[in-house]
């Protein structure tokens, strides 16, 4: 998985999308490249938070977008999972325009993708079983218990089938994020976002929720988007990534960050992966 | 640590003296070094000296090189002393007067560099500078413009969800539904007896006191009874529960997108105005008549009541009275009323919660917002249907 052609542009500067970079990566087949950003500009109102995002993610990668506090990293996966639209540019999947498609094609690919939030973002007055069962009533035929054994199946997968009846407010900050995990795969999705998985966790649980992800796609080859600053789990998990900057407004860098963080021609990058103590 | 213990051992030095007062004084030698000499005990319950005498100093002309310090008197300090040579070292830089640091504790020169190292970061567009009367007159308008378009936007939204329900592909939970018109109903009876009970009772002992006059205390059941059907049953009905369901619809939704929630019912495809607004508006339109008829009840035990006890009238009197007066098209005048103004609350209290920011402080405001928006339009509204009646013949 490591040892792939593409990292050989861990080291490469990338102030922006240089026409012939661009063309370059637009020509690598959509088979390829699960996720594609063609120069994505993302803000609020007239604010841009980030602009110039040229890079894909690959089939079955697991890849971070990293950067300090206020990037726009969070920013930055609000538009890749549907909720804001970009101010500029085109965010593909497997070679479809997102943005430009019409609203029940975008309900139709956000449907495939699975989302965890920061804060689990469970619905308060439904059960964890009913969390999970939500998008299987909505979204399939199965008859109800049916329902409930993959409801139950899915809260095994992160270790909470003893808690089906409880409520978000009855577990812990580290269980919601679990359950956010087991909810985001109800339907099976192809990719799934993970927006700061390790945020407010203890070093252990934010240990087992990498581990999870790893063994998730392992086992069921999905795309993992990670928006995370945690150093350790950056590179327990991630086999390419992004780097977005504060300062200038765009992304500096992408490869893997173990290599980044040796041969990154960036000070910054190399600061940001080893917390500037070289 | 070492700034901690030093200010420690210099209070336990001083245990039962008063602490000398903070003092300052200003001295320029020929060179046009300042030299400020700091003394007594400098710390923030102290009455500290102000920067004022310095800044004149500092101004004179011809300007100081630059400030030295002497703190062979200071027996004591804390942030009162450093906050204090923050300001005036960011003084010094303005002006471009050297700060020579050497002559403070090490404890302080250690905080004043790290007061100074942070950098400081530029917001970008938060200039809160007051803006003149017509400006915020015509933002003010903008922002009213803006949100007549938002509601006309969301009554839309619900309209397209009502539509889908209709034909059978609407989604929601319908356990929610239930739970939601239990909660709307039958938990508002207690408040919505009381309420239309007062009123009752008041309207009747007020009209007695009235009717007596000309001796026609037996049309107190017909001024009870109508003023309650047409009209206030369903405003008590619709006040209250503006009060009490309309404020709770924004704040559950306020607090689901505080909490991601709502994000997290969109990136599945699900329509949070279907998922959530939809079985808040069926659980209110239906609920808010029956509610309505109830108060009608109440409010006219309310009256006869005042009318037995007060107008020395017999019950059956004022029920034959009562009913003789009522009319089916009063009923239903009332009943319509009350629909809309179910309708009025469910749709203001949902808007307000889906537009909430994402802070505790927003919820309160949606909260309140969903109130006021509430009860403003089931004015204008039960003016607007008075017209209407009147028009079609109703009244």
């Amino acid at each position: 998985m490591s040892s792939d052609p593409h990292t050989d542009s861990a080291g490469d500067p990338l102030p922006g999308p240089s026409p012939e970079r661009l063309g370059d990566r637009v020509a690598v087949p959509s088979v390829d490249r699960h996720i594609l950003l063609d120069a994505v500009s993302v803000g609020y109102g007239d604010t841009v938070i980030q602009r110039d995002l040229s890079f894909g993610i690959r089939r079955g990668d697991v890849f971070v977008i990293m950067g300090g506090s206020g990037s726009g990293k969070s920013t930055l996966m609000r538009s890749l999972v549907g909720l804001l639209a970009p101010q500029a540019g085109r965010i593909l999947f497997d070679g479809v325009s997102f943005w430009d498609a019409p609203q029940r094609e975008r309900i139709r690919r956000m449907r495939r993708n699975g989302v965890m939030y920061q804060s689990g973002a469970l619905w308060s007055s439904m059960t964890l079983e009913e969390n999970v069962a939500l998008p299987l009533e909505q979204y399939t035929r199965l008859t109800p218990s049916r329902i409930h054994d993959v409801a139950v199946y899915k809260l095994a997968l992160v270790g909470l089938s003893a808690y089906c009846d409880y409520y978000p407010s009855e577990i812990s900050g580290g269980m919601r994020k679990r359950v956010g995990v087991a909810r985001a795969m109800a339907l099976d999705p192809d990719i799934l976002f993970f927006d700061e998985p390790s945020a407010g966790l203890d070093p252990l649980s934010a240990r087992l929720l990498d581990e999870l992800i790893l063994e998730l796609r392992e086992s069921l080859h999905t795309t993992m988007v990670v928006v995370t600053h945690d150093l350790a789990s950056i590179f327990a998990i991630a086999d390419d990534s992004v780097f977005l900057d504060a300062a200038t407004h765009t992304m500096l860098t992408t490869g893997n960050p173990r290599e980044l963080r040796e041969h990154s021609e960036i000070a910054l990058v190399r600061d940001f992966l080893s917390r500037g103590e070289r | 640590m070492r700034i901690l213990v030093g200010v420690m051992t210099d209070l336990v030095s001083n245990p039962v003296q008063p602490d000398p007062a903070p003092r300052i004084a200003l001295a320029r030698d020929r060179a046009g070094r300042v030299t400020v000499a700091i003394g007594g005990a400098w710390q923030l319950d102290a009455d500290l000296p102000d920067l004022d005498g310095i800044d004149a100093e500092l101004s004179a002309e011809p300007g100081p090189t630059a400030v030295a310090f002497e703190t062979s008197d200071l027996v004591a300090w804390d942030s009162g002393l450093a906050s204090y040579l923050a300001s005036l070292a960011w003084r010094c830089r303005e002006r471009g007067i050297a700060v020579q640091e050497d002559g403070l504790p090490e404890g302080i020169q250690a905080l004043l560099h790290l007061a100074s190292a942070v950098p400081e970061r530029r917001a970008e567009s938060r200039d809160e500078h007051a803006d003149p009367f017509l400006r915020r007159f015509g933002l003010d308008f903008i922002d009213l413009a803006r949100s007549t378009g938002e509601i006309l936007a969301f009554v839309g939204e619900v309209t397209l969800a009502l539509r889908s329900i209709l034909g059978g592909r609407a989604r929601f939970r319908r356990s929610e539904l239930w739970l939601l018109i239990e909660e709307v109903g039958a938990d508002a009876l207690p408040i919505i007896s009381l309420v239309s009970f007062l009123v009752g009772l008041i309207l009747g002992y007020i009209g007695d006191q009235q009717l007596a006059q000309f001796g026609a205390r037996i049309f107190v059941a017909d001024l009870v009874g109508l003023a309650i059907v047409i009209q206030m049953g369903a405003l008590i009905t619709a006040i209250v529960l503006a009060g009490r369901t309309g404020a709770a619809f924004a704040a559950q939704l306020g607090t689901m997108q505080v909490n991601e929630e709502i994000d997290a019912l969109r990136t599945l495809g699900i329509s949070p105005v279907e998922f959530l607004v939809l079985p808040r508006l069926i659980a209110l339109v239906a609920m808010t008549p029956l509610l309505a008829i109830y108060a009608n009840l109440m409010g006219i035990m309310g009256g006869a009541f005042a009318g037995t006890v007060v107008g020395g009238l017999s019950m059956a009197e004022y029920f034959t009275e009562t009913v003789a007066a009522i009319r089916w098209n009063h009923i239903v005048q009332g009943l319509i009323s009350a629909t809309v103004f179910g309708a009025i609350v469910a749709v203001s209290g949902c808007l307000r919660g889906m537009q909430s920011g994402r802070s505790a402080a927003a919820v309160g405001e949606a909260t309140t917002s969903a109130v006021v928006t509430s009860i403003v339009f089931i004015v204008i509204a039960s003016a607007l249907l008075t017209i209407v009646f009147d028009a079609i013949g109703l009244s």
